[in-house]
């Protein structure tokens, strides 16, 4: 009943039939997972680059405990955003489960190891390189760190964009403090999960098929910019 | 001097602005509650057909949060939801007994069913007895795929094994397959391997991936399968909206909900039964 | 440009004059090995001051500890009687053999350092420094695809731009073409003119002799001479010296 030519024509039909409902659901998707590898990246490139540049007893353990959470399941991290935001948890009084902050919030715990771990890897070659200029000009820990993010920035994008897809393909976490509520937090996973439970395996091959078209158009976006930026400003 | 804007940037840019954007658009929203429920009420459809309705009378926007049964009733204890809509009525019971809910009302039913491969290895198609098949099922070993989620259809299946005198605790693993998921998951499962499987009607007739199964047992007066409806308890979460949730549960025991939930099909049949006021009631559907 | 050594001397270090710069001792060794060995200098704050010697011999070693890129095993350094410090250390600049060129534009490469002025007093400064680069074709150009030779104009005005007292070169024409080493010495020139202590470290003699006003002779890891350039490259002292100069001595 659903072979590969019909899963397609499916997916195409849906995305030329310009459903509202399934335009809203990428629009989320989209919203929560790049407002996440945003915030992962606030957070995770400054991350990455400190334990870069700056020698303290104890880094190699945070480095390998970043590498581990590199692989952290999104179930475990939904969990522990649930408990933290359920009314009867400490942030319960806020009153975001259920809602696309709630997903906004576990999905930036789940990417930001990863983006802070390859910020990491790109800063440190990139600092044995500026490293004696650096200390020669007597450049404070900040402006270091800043001029590091700033002259990586090619390659802390591809770091950005492995957060992105790791935010965009995982359901474990969103569905768990998102709830998967129509018209509120129903994303693209959560919609693939509900459609395999209804047995429509035809309608959440066609969803994924979007999905992947999605993310590949995201990936490519972002490589073609920085490719003509690259080309045209900074080699 | 020319500058370029990283695309890092301007996704950085964009996302703050999301971010900032967000809060007004949640204050500009309708009055809405959190129903904590199971993936049978959603999967059937039954929810789209009568929220719309609910919503036009009353403006209330009702935000489905599907689950299992177990999980329902452990988010609705956390206070994560305004009202409870489950299946699992001893389980619903001690929810209202332990102050997480203020009362519980009957809503509806439906029945379920136990859906087998064409092949029936055990024999039992279009028998009657549920308690009978499912000692057939496991004197000849033939596969079984349970819930294994503390759902209500879990925790009605075990009863039923139970009361068939087989302990399956002894055959996980073996023909005994205790997936941890959800319904639609569980029957996929059973598709894809020509398992039996416990299931509730709504959800079966909704189900799309049916493959080699039907419907082998239906019709045992003990496959009832009833639906309640609790309002969390706002002396233990004064979160609860308890005007909104009131007003949901009112409309849906009272005629128009009745009314509602009996109008909804699928494939020509009535999917749920209402029987709010009719306590102690017993009939299969 | 004024020379912050006409300021009074007060208790402040910034306002101290960093000459005469005293090593005593030096000693850097690294893994088991003593790179430099006991070596103790002194230089006064005028002229260009040629640091030669071997491949190996410790040169930019002895750049790095004066610098203080390096911290020495043992040993002291007194720049006009006091420790290396971040304050002395603001007042010194150094350019690397291979220039370090951030990815940026060359005219972004200098306003990196120039970042505590105004704007306005910023962009002037720039253009300046671009013009006197002899890089206003490329002050857009991403540095990093400048050539070798204009790489280390601009890595030399980065330096100056900083406003140094003293300015320290580790083997900057090492892989130019005659015409780009001519440019970088003119520039030398001119900021030695501005009146800027430069201490070199070069291989090539003839550049030495263009350049030095004296030489330091490095050797095994110590000052093994240290003369006037003149004398140095008539009549040198040392057996190893005269066996450098004649292309004899290895290292």
């Amino acid at each position: 009943m659903s072979d590969s030519g019909s899963i397609f024509s499916l997916a195409l039909g849906l995305v030329l039939s310009g459903d509202a409902e399934l335009w809203s659901i990428i629009a989320l998707s989209l919203r929560v997972s790049l407002t996440a590898v945003a915030l992962a990246c606030l957070i995770g490139l400054p991350l990455g680059a400190f334990l870069a540049v700056v020698k303290f007893p104890g880094r190699d353990a945070v480095v390998a405990l970043l590498n581990a959470f590199m692989g952290l399941p999104p179930v475990v991290v939904g969990l522990f955003v649930y408990l933290a935001l359920s009314r009867s948890g400490p942030l319960g009084v806020l009153g975001l489960l259920y809602t696309p902050t709630a997903m906004i919030i576990a999905q930036t715990i789940l990417v930001t190891p990863l983006i802070a771990a390859l910020a990491r890897q790109s800063m440190a070659d990139l600092h044995v390189e500026y490293d004696e200029l650096f200390r020669s000009l007597g450049l404070s820990m900040s402006r270091t760190i800043a001029a590091l993010i700033w002259d990586g920035r090619y390659s802390l994008s591809t770091a950005a964009l492995a957060g992105f897809g790791r935010a965009i393909a995982e359901v474990g976490a969103v569905i768990i403090v998102g709830g998967n509520i129509e018209h509120v937090t129903r994303v693209m996973t959560t919609a693939i999960a509900l459609e395999t439970s209804k047995g429509d395996l035809a309608l959440a091959m066609a969803l994924g098929l979007i999905l992947i078209t999605l993310a590949l158009f995201v990936n490519s976006a972002v490589l073609t910019l920085n490719r003509t930026a690259r080309r045209l400003a900074y080699a | 001097m020319k500058r370029y804007l990283s695309p890092l940037a301007v996704v950085s840019l964009a996302a703050v602005a999301l971010v900032t954007i967000a809060p007004v658009t949640a204050e500009a929203e309708d009055p809405f509650i959190i129903v904590q429920s199971t993936t049978s009420t959603q999967n059937s459809g039954l929810f789209n057909h009568i929220l719309p309705m609910f919503k036009k009378k009353t403006g209330i926007d009702v935000r489905v949060v599907a689950v299992g049964t177990g999980q329902a009733i452990k988010n609705a204890a956390n206070g994560d939801g305004d009202v409870l809509l489950v299946h699992a009525k001893a389980a619903e019971e001690k929810f209202v007994a332990e102050g997480g809910g203020v009362k519980r009302f009957d809503v509806m039913y439906n029945d379920f069913v136990i859906v087998g491969p064409k092949s029936d290895p055990a024999k039992i198609a279009r028998g009657k007895d549920a308690a009978a098949a499912l000692k057939s099922i496991a004197d000849v070993k033939a596969p079984f795929a349970s819930r294994g989620d503390d759902s209500g259809t879990h925790k009605a299946e075990k009863r039923h094994w139970k009361a068939a005198g087989v302990d399956i605790e002894k055959a996980s693993g073996d023909w005994y397959r205790s997936t941890g998921s959800g319904m639609g998951a569980t029957l996929n499962t059973a598709a894809g391997m020509g398992a039996y499987a416990l299931t509730d009607r709504a959800t079966w007739i909704a189900f799309k991936n049916k493959g080699d199964l039907q419907i082998v047992i239906e019709g045992d007066p003990k496959l009832f399968n009833q639906y309640g409806v609790i309002l969390v308890n706002p002396e233990k979460h004064k979160n609860v909206k308890v005007k909104e949730g009131q007003a949901f549960i009112d409309w849906l025991l009272g005629a128009e909900g009745q009314n509602a939930i009996r109008s909804f099909q699928l494939d020509g049949k009535q999917l749920f039964f209402p029987n709010a006021g009719q306590e102690n009631m017993k009939k299969a559907g | 440009m004024l020379k912050r050594s006409d300021a009074p001397v007060s208790d402040d270090i910034s306002a101290q004059p960093l000459f005469p710069l005293a090593a005593t001792d030096l000693v850097f060794a690294d893994r088991g090995r003593t790179l430099i060995d006991n070596l103790s200098l002194t230089l006064d704050g005028r002229g260009i001051t040629a640091v030669m010697g071997s491949n190996g011999a410790g040169k930019s070693l002895l750049l790095r500890l004066l610098h203080g890129l390096l911290t020495p095993t043992s040993g002291a350094i007194r720049w006009g009687g006091n420790p290396l410090s971040d304050e002395v250390r603001a007042r010194q600049a150094m350019v690397f053999q291979r220039p370090t060129m951030l990815r940026r534009s060359a005219a972004d490469n200098l306003r990196f350092v120039l970042n505590h002025l105004p704007r306005n007093e910023r962009d002037r400064r720039v253009e300046e420094l671009i013009a006197e680069a002899k890089l206003d074709h490329a002050a857009a150009t991403p540095a990093r695809l400048l050539s070798g030779g204009e790489q280390q104009r601009l890595a030399i005005a980065r330096a100056r731009a900083t406003e140094p007292e003293v300015l320290f070169l580790d083997e900057p024409t090492a892989s130019l073409d005659p015409a780009s080493v001519h440019a970088i010495e003119e520039v030398v020139r001119t900021i030695h003119a501005d009146g800027i202590k430069v201490i070199i470290v070069t291989h090539d003699i003839g550049q030495a002799k263009r350049l030095a006003d004296d030489v330091v002779f490095i050797n095994r890891g110590r000052v093994a001479e240290q003369a006037a350039a003149a004398a140095f490259f008539e009549r040198p002292a040392t057996d190893a010296a005269q066996a450098y100069l004649e292309g004899r001595l290895q290292f």
